[in-house]
């Protein structure tokens, strides 16, 4: 079957050890993990996970609800590219002294809508958010220069839906809470 | 301090009381030291059973569990205790048993030191569990405990570990007990929709083959009657896995016998021909679907299960029926047409035949001086008139218990189904007697098998537990040697054993028994054994090399059944 790369969004209580629970759900398919954000969500005392993950539709389906009966695990879905608006960050460090040799760097950096986030007299940092493969082209474009390090995280996404899927649930559970 | 607080491990006990914990199985140690000195003054309110192995313990909770519908409770030390309840665990999560189990920790301040006999144990235990917790002090028990009683006994059951640091059970606390009756995250049971109901009803109505594939939901759900009355309204014949034996009675003229790679004939070859399959709280595990490619390829399939990561995990379905069984099968049986299949019901009958011709009449009633496990196991059912519950081991005493026990009211058969744990038997029968102590016990393992637990005949003696062990011993792993046969060209690698006394063995722990090895003695010694009420050990040495047949060979289809 075709594999797509699909954004799985978890949300979960803050309790210890959900990493591990979430995980390992992935690993035991022998699924790798693309990418990986945790962090605190909007809601208060909400965890939200953002995974993504090549695999096909039947698999991503069992993998989400296998998730989902995760006692401490709120919500799980997952999407496709075109069902969300996403982004990664990337940081590239590269000698100051390339930027000042030539103006290319800095119409790359202009280019991709990046910036420069620090620039001391031996090195510079730019940052660029964007998807994997602009991320990409642009460290292609800047390692010409040498690029001393560089690191991209994972993606965050957020739903193109009107209405907040969790916020929803969260009040039907608060009104069966009440009885 | 205050005259009101209470220490950790009385908080722990009072919480048990207000579940309604009235047996618990354990073993003690550092650990959980102060939990055993609360229990002390708690031992007329709870019955504690000191097995011999915190494996036994588990096991024996799950026996108690799987004949009473409570909730299993074992309590045990860290490290070694801890890790000796793992395999225990990990079979009741896979045979979805409702269980608390509470580990001692090290004190919350040696904790990720390495200290002495400290393990990781909700690191190891999260993937076999539904819930487990870490309580690092006394204030979080009542609340940890209602939680764990809830998730353990709600929607689909299964084991909870709660690993109870030292220092916890120690402090002092303000107790007040609330049980747990929602929690935000966890929805046990999905609501039944409406819309799905009217499908499974209506496809049900234009079925000219249905077929009713019944497992152990139907059991955890108390929906015997539900189930009963669904199929007897729409004239359904049923056929049950391993764990959904005993839901109906075995002589009901509508059950035709069990699934799968030992299962009955006319089961599985009418799988694939049925044309509304419907599965009601089963997993489609592989022993039971074999082959999913070709797996009832020709039938609509309605799914009844509490459970939605079951649906379409193996088997696609075509209607998915969430809820609880018994008011899911309620609610579409009220919308049924009475109904009358005989032509299609009688269709088993001739594959019901061949089986009985070709397995069943030799393997019951040899006509050989050697004693066949089937025998023994129809023989005993007998005896106890077909009321008594079977616990089994693993192996072919298992699938020959489920395929010849008869069986005539509910929750009558133990067994480790999903993980099919060797030694899960002799503690699981202990706990059975335990939780139904009116009930006759029957225990039938091998005489590999009984060696992996065997030290809970000292539980035996010390509790005083009436089970009957019979010991089909034929010197052989037998179920391995039998693929070995099979499969192996009858290169029979390191299979066979020599064995104890076992009578002896029994005698020493004070319990009677004997060992035959003529048809005559056995029914002699079974007349004995089931006499009275007292624990006995019959040695049955059976032919060497049984077969369990029919037998549809592992990823081959269901319906390539073999019967020599
Ligand atoms: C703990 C464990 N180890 C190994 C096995 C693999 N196994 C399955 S059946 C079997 C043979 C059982 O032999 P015995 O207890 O003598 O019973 P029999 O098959 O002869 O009835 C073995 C080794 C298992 N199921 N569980």
């Amino acid at each position: 079957m075709e594999k797509t790369l699909y954004t799985v969004i978890v949300f979960s209580e803050n309790r210890p050890g959900l990493l591990n629970q979430v995980s390992i759900i992935f690993s035991r398919r022998q699924l790798n993990i693309e990418s990986l954000t945790v962090s605190a969500s909007s809601i208060e005392g909400v965890h939200k996970f953002t995974i993504t993950v090549y695999t096909d539709e039947e698999e991503i389906d069992k993998v989400v609800k296998q998730i989902e009966k995760r006692i401490d695990v709120l919500k799980a879905y997952y999407y496709t590219d075109d069902e969300v608006i996403y982004q990664e960050v990337a940081l590239y460090k590269v000698d100051t002294e390339s930027i000042l040799e030539s103006d290319e760097i800095e119409q790359l950096v202009r280019k991709y809508n990046a910036r420069f986030l620090e620039i001391t007299r031996t090195f510079s940092v730019i940052e660029m958010t964007g998807h994997t493969d602009e991320i990409k082209e642009l460290y292609y474009a800047l390692d010409k220069f040498g690029v001393k390090q560089y690191v991209r995280s994972g993606r965050i996404a957020i739903t193109k839906s009107t209405s907040e899927l969790l916020s929803k649930f969260l009040s039907d559970r608060e009104e069966e809470a009440k009885g | 301090m205050s005259q009101s607080q209470i220490s950790g491990s009385q908080a722990l006990m009072r919480a048990f009381l207000a579940e309604g914990v009235e047996t618990i199985f354990g073993y003690p140690g550092g650990a959980i030291m102060p939990v055993y000195d609360a229990l002390y003054d708690f031992h007329d309110k709870m019955r504690h059973i000191l097995v011999r192995h915190e494996q036994g313990a588990v096991h024996a909770a799950q026996g108690y569990s799987r004949v009473t519908g409570k909730t299993g409770v074992v309590i045990a030390t860290s490290g070694p205790g801890a890790t000796n309840v793992i395999t225990g665990v990990a079979d009741a999560m896979i045979d979805s048993t409702p269980m608390v189990v509470v580990c001692g920790q090290v004190v919350a301040s040696l904790l990720a030191t390495d200290a002495f006999q400290e393990t990781d144990v909700v690191g190891i235990t999260q993937p076999i569990t539904k819930w487990s917790y870490q309580i690092r002090s006394a204030a979080e028990i009542p609340w940890a405990v209602a939680r764990a009683f809830y998730i353990a006994r709600e929607g689909r059951p299964g084991p909870v570990v709660l690993d109870l640091t030292k220092n916890a059970q120690i402090e002092l606390m303000n107790f007040h007990y609330e049980p747990c009756t929602f929690i935000r995250s966890f929805i046990p049971t999905p609501p039944i929709d409406e819309q799905v109901v009217s499908d499974a009803a209506a496809l049900i109505n234009q079925a000219k083959k249905p077929f009713a594939l019944v497992g152990q939901g139907v059991i955890l759900g108390n929906a015997e009657n539900e189930l009963l009355a669904m199929l007897e309204k729409a004239q359904i014949p049923a056929a049950w896995t391993l764990l959904g034996l005993s839901a109906m009675p075995t002589d009901h003229p509508l059950n035709k016998g069990m699934l799968g790679m030992h299962g009955n004939y006319g089961c599985n070859i009418k799988t694939n021909e049925c044309d509304v399959l419907i599965a009601i709280g089963m997993r489609f595990d592989d022993r039971v679907t074999s082959k999913l490619a070709t797996y009832a390829k020709q039938a609509k399939i309605i799914h009844f299960d509490i459970d939605i990561a079951e649906i379409n995990k193996n088997v696609k379905a075509d209607v998915a029926v969430l809820g609880n069984s018994k008011e899911t099968i309620a609610a579409v049986t009220k919308q049924l047409q009475p109904a009358r299949h005989d032509e299609w019901i009688s269709s088993f009958d001739s594959y019901a035949k061949i089986e009985y011709d070709e397995v069943i009449k030799e393997e019951i009633d040899p006509s050989t001086p050697d004693i066949k496990m089937g025998e023994v196991i129809s023989k005993v059912s007998e005896a106890t008139g077909h009321k008594a519950i079977c616990v089994t081991d693993v192996g072919q005493n298992q699938m020959m218990g489920a395929r010849y026990f008869r069986f005539s009211q509910t929750r009558s058969m133990v067994t480790s189904g999903g993980l099919g744990t060797m030694g899960f038997g002799l503690p699981a029968a202990i706990g059975a007697k335990i939780g139904a102590p009116h009930r006759t016990v029957c225990l039938f393992c091998g005489d590999g098998g009984i060696q992996m637990t065997i030290q809970e005949l000292g539980t035996i003696l010390q509790e005083n537990i009436g089970v009957k062990i019979i010991v089909l011993n034929n010197h052989f792993l037998g179920m391995v040697r039998q693929w070995q046969e099979m499969f192996f060209d009858e290169r029979y690698s390191f299979t066979n054993m020599k064995n104890p006394d076992f009578v002896a063995v029994a005698k020493a722990y004070g319990i009677n028994g004997k060992c035959v090895s003529t048809h005559e003695e056995l029914d002699h010694a079974i007349a004995e054994m089931v006499s009275n009420d007292d624990a006995y050990l019959l040695e049955v040495r059976i032919e060497p090399k049984g077969m369990v047949l029919p037998m549809v060979p592992a990823g081959a289809d269901i319906t390539d059944v073999r019967l020599k």
